[in-house]
């Protein structure tokens, strides 16, 4: 399984990036070799639709799952259909994040809010 | 010849200047391009004489005939398109109707199907010809209808008085585009001279000629009228803080046809105007 997550630096200590979207990388974790590998986010400089090209990058990074403290209305509707699942983070870095998901102690994030569109979150 | 009236935010006095200005220029035309909240047609109470839909053009997925080439997803700079479980995924909303991925699709599996996003109202008031653009609730953007708007006027009005939507975005940028000049209007505050200068910057970056209108004008000082000093922008008139004009407004009473002390406030004023229009840039 992979799980993906938004993250503040290239690095396996950093923390979790607070926008999705617009995170300056993604680390995706694999459960089997218990190896984590960052890629740098190409859709954190876009004008716009920031969200779903990020996504975009997810589902072809092949994650099953993608932990973040929050996501945008277009994102979560091409995780729909790529039938990702999404997890509300916690405090914490990102392998904290990982390890609480594997524990079982993350919640499915059931909410996402309307695109920001230019004008500023 | 197109004046623009325009402000950085909202309720400094765009539809006050540009509704009264257009009420005493004789035959004009007023367009309202503040088509997220139009208010103009308020004041005119014109006759609607046509009505006309606008609509967009959105891409639409022929999924048996796409083979996965992603051509149109890597195409949309405004990302708008994505590729999930082997089928392009359109999202209209962040769609700018440019047409590109549908010409650029080898497989002919996309093609454009129309959305409508508003409506463009003409009308008669007295001797001003009204056009208004209104967008339906909920959609993005309103660029397509203000587009529309600036189209095809009727020839026998010589001044057009264009209402602006606040702030200095694209919007604006379109509502601008070929406006012969630029009215700032502005409040006394600080604040209001801070949005005095963003919108200042924007007609600077288009080349506009401009001037400036000091609306709410009371005793003291007027920190817009300092901004206008230093940045040698012309002032062309001073409209007071005025209880009886506030009256009248939110009656949605045009001051110059019902009062003579302001049909000759902006008579004097669409003066000024049309001596700094004529003047060689």
């Amino acid at each position: 399984m992979k799980i993906a997550i938004p993250v503040d630096e290239n690095s396996l200590n950093t923390g979790v990036c607070i926008s999705f979207g617009r995170a300056p990388y993604f680390m995706v974790f694999d459960t089997d070799t218990k190896k984590g590998e960052s890629y740098v986010n190409s859709a954190a400089e876009s004008q716009g639709g920031a969200g779903v090209k990020a996504a975009q990058s997810i589902v072809d990074a092949g994650a099953d799952i993608l932990l973040t403290p929050r996501c945008g209305d277009n994102a979560v509707e091409v995780f729909k259909a790529a039938g990702i699942k999404l997890y509300k983070t916690k405090d914490g870095s990102a392998m904290d994040n990982i390890e609480a998901f594997l524990a079982g102690n993350l919640l499915l994030l059931t909410e996402s809010h309307p695109g920001f569109h230019g004008h500023g979150g | 010849m197109k004046i623009a009236v325009l402000s950085g935010k909202g309720g400094t006095g765009k539809t006050l200047v540009s509704v009264n200005l257009a009420s005493v220029a004789g035959p004009s035309t007023y367009i309202d391009c503040d088509v997220e909240e139009p208010n103009g047609h308020l004041f005119f109470k014109p006759n609607v004489v046509r009505s006309e839909k606008v609509a967009v053009k959105i891409p639409v997925v022929d999924a048996a005939h796409c083979t996965g080439c992603r051509t149109c997803v890597e195409f949309c700079q405004y990302n708008a398109l994505a590729f999930i479980r082997n089928k392009p995924l359109v999202f209209e909303e962040v769609c700018h109707s440019c047409g590109g991925c549908v010409l650029l699709c080898p497989q002919k599996a996309l093609h454009e199907q129309e959305k409508n996003i508003g409506v463009v109202e003409d009308g008669y008031s007295g001797e001003v010809f009204v056009r208004t653009g209104m967008l339906n609730t909920g959609e993005v953007s309103g660029v397509p209808i203000i587009r529309k708007l600036q189209r095809e006027l009727p020839d026998e009005t010589k001044t057009v008085l264009i209402d602006c939507p606040p702030g200095s975005a694209c919007v604006v940028m379109e509502s601008i585009k070929d406006a012969d000049y630029c009215i700032l209007v502005a409040e006394p505050t600080i604040f209001g001279a801070q949005n005095l200068g963003m919108v200042h910057e924007l007609v600077t970056l288009f080349k506009k000629p401009c001037g400036a209108v000091l609306n709410k004008c009371q005793s003291g000082d007027n920190p817009s009228e300092q901004y206008c000093c230093e940045k040698s922008i012309r002032i062309l008139g001073r409209i007071p803080f005025d209880s009886e004009l506030g009256a009248m407004n939110s009656n949605a009473i045009i001051a110059a046809r019902a009062s003579g002390k302001y049909h000759q406030l902006f008579t004097e004023l669409l003066d000024a105007v049309l001596t700094e229009v004529g003047k060689p840039t």
